[in-house]
């Protein structure tokens, strides 16, 4: 064994691992050791498997060993936001209630997916309580960290997914993503992750926030990565009523096909306001690497979000109504208080709000025969401070926490495939959105395999690590 | 005093249809976020659309 894995990408772990220059076991022991060191400072794991991942590395090995056939991701380790059933976990969600929860039975469909491509998990990530959170911080665990200034947010809620593939804990990390929570903190940890389009990839045993608007998918430190993570989620699967009938369509294939013949365009309006310097910057920096020179205004964005906002709110109130009425004061206060005036709203607005979204859908899926990718900012902003609770904007004051996720809400309103690609601007990366039309993730991952090959866009050593 | 806003009798009612605990301490809170979701609605319930309008979360048999 010859090959040190710290800093190797997933794809060049498993063909380590799978040609003999690389024991699972190492690559497994690599991730725990990193973990060890650096989690102190990230505070991204709330549950570290390591004795399941040790044995499942050794699984790998002696497969190895016996000349058998290993998955695409053998010997590559992962982790997982902490609302993916893990066998013998209860399935916290990022809440204090949930611990309480009997250990779950068998794992979320994605890490049964992952690990029979090969891969091993080593444990599960810090995220805001119930998801409900675009800025990584938890009361219950304390906030995730970001990898290149600890002071500031990751972003959330997949904040421990950003900060240990940001912080290169762990090559891959699966997240949730309901308005914008893989999205955010891949901009803000300066990591690449993709939301696929809605139904693309099985829910079943993950703990819901939004059933309209959820979506999971992984993040990862280049595009390569993303995809082979990606392929080996897809399929079928009648656990999850959203989820599609439509076959695996791999896209590690294709990402070498590079972005000659598609149209760009820089989404223009909403996407153009609220927002600060470097996120126009990181913008402009895409759109001259793509040789974008159009621009599309995407009608009714703002609406869009409010409309994703007021499903969110009720949905999400819903789901935890139970759980307000009898354990209030174990909630995060400013989730329970969102969630109770969610309970609030009258319900003939919430079924306005998902006829607009039928309404809205149409009218982005016609832009869509004009062009083949949309680019528009993940954040408004680079990662603001930990605790920090408004910005000022052109001179005016706005909260935080209601902003961060404006110009990702409309996207997954209609859930569109989208990769949050980093460009890696000082101090602090920050990520745009690569917009295709939906079950077209295979152009997303494209275009941003073209930005991560030419350096336009790429995950940043962690620089808040020593 | 929390009476003076209208929004208070409304969250009353529905706290109590719904049999939601809302503490005295958590109101002003949760009537800000209520103002913000119903400031938010409303902008979806002013655009006029189609009475054919099918909800997006129609189902499929």
């Amino acid at each position: 064994m010859t090959v040190n894995s710290d800093g190797l990408s997933a794809q060049q772990i498993a063909q380590a691992v799978a040609g003999g220059k690389l024991s699972a076991i190492d690559a497994t022991e690599a991730a725990l050791a990193r973990i060890a060191k650096y989690d102190s400072v990230l505070n991204s794991f709330t549950d570290i498997t390591a004795d399941r991942a040790r044995a499942k590395a050794r699984a790998v090995g002696a497969a190895v060993a016996a000349g058998q056939k290993v998955g695409p991701l053998a010997g590559v380790p992962f982790a997982v936001k902490n609302l993916f059933d893990v066998k013998g976990l209860a399935t916290r969600a990022g809440s204090k209630i949930n611990r309480d929860l009997a250990p779950s039975p068998r794992d979320a469909t994605l890490i049964e997916r992952m690990e029979a491509a090969g891969a091993v998990l080593v444990g599960a990530l810090n995220m805001g309580e119930y998801a409900y959170d675009f800025t990584g911080e938890n009361v219950h665990d304390g906030p995730s960290c970001n990898p290149h200034d600890p002071t500031r947010m990751t972003g959330g809620s997949s904040g421990g997914s950003g900060s240990a593939v940001g912080g290169a804990l762990v090559p891959i990390a699966l997240g949730s993503d309901t308005n914008g929570s893989i999205r955010v903190p891949s901009s803000f940890c300066g990591v690449f992750g993709l939301k696929p389009t809605y139904g693309r990839l099985s829910r079943a045993r993950s703990f819901p926030f939004v059933a309209s608007l959820d979506h999971l998918g992984p993040l990862a430190r280049n595009v390569g990565d993303l995809a082979l993570a990606y392929d080996a989620m897809q399929g079928p699967d009648a656990d999850d009523a959203a989820c599609t009938t439509r076959p695996v369509e791999p896209v590690a294939p294709l990402l070498a096909k590079g972005v000659d013949g598609l149209r760009v365009a820089v989404a223009g309006g909403y996407f153009q306001k609220n927002v600060f310097p470097e996120a126009v910057e990181a913008v402009a920096r895409i759109a001259k690497a793509l040789n974008a020179t159009k621009t599309v205004e995407i009608p009714e964005a703002a609406r869009a979000r409010a409309a994703a906002y007021v499903i969110t709110t009720t949905e999400g109130a819903s789901l935890h109504l139970d759980r307000l009425r009898q354990r209030p004061n174990d909630f995060d206060p400013a989730v329970r208080d969102r969630l109770i005036a969610g309970a609030m709203v009258p319900a003939p607005l919430v079924d306005r709000a998902q006829k607009f979204r039928r309404w809205f859908r149409a009218r982005v899926l016609e832009l869509f025969q004009s062009v083949d990718v949309i680019i528009a900012p993940a954040t408004p902003c680079i990662a603001p401070k930990l605790g920090q609770v408004t910005f000022t904007l052109d001179g005016v004051e706005l909260p935080v926490r209601a902003n961060i996720g404006i110009h990702t809400q409309p996207i997954s309103f209609i859930g569109l495939p989208v990769v949050a690609v980093p460009v890696p601007l000082e101090p602090m990366p920050i990520g745009v959105q690569i917009i295709a039309a939906p079950w077209r993730e295979d152009i997303a991952l494209r275009v941003a395999h073209a930005l991560d090959r030419m350096g336009a866009a790429a995950a940043p050593a962690p620089r808040g690590l020593s | 005093m929390t009476t003076e806003n209208p929004l208070d009798n409304y969250i009353d009612a529905v706290a109590k249809a719904l049999a939601l605990p809302v503490e005295e301490a958590w109101r002003p809170a949760v009537r800000a976020n209520l103002e913000v979701s119903l400031r938010l609605a409303r902008l979806v319930d002013e655009f006029p659309l189609p009475d054919e309008t099918e909800p997006a979360s129609v189902y499929t048999a």
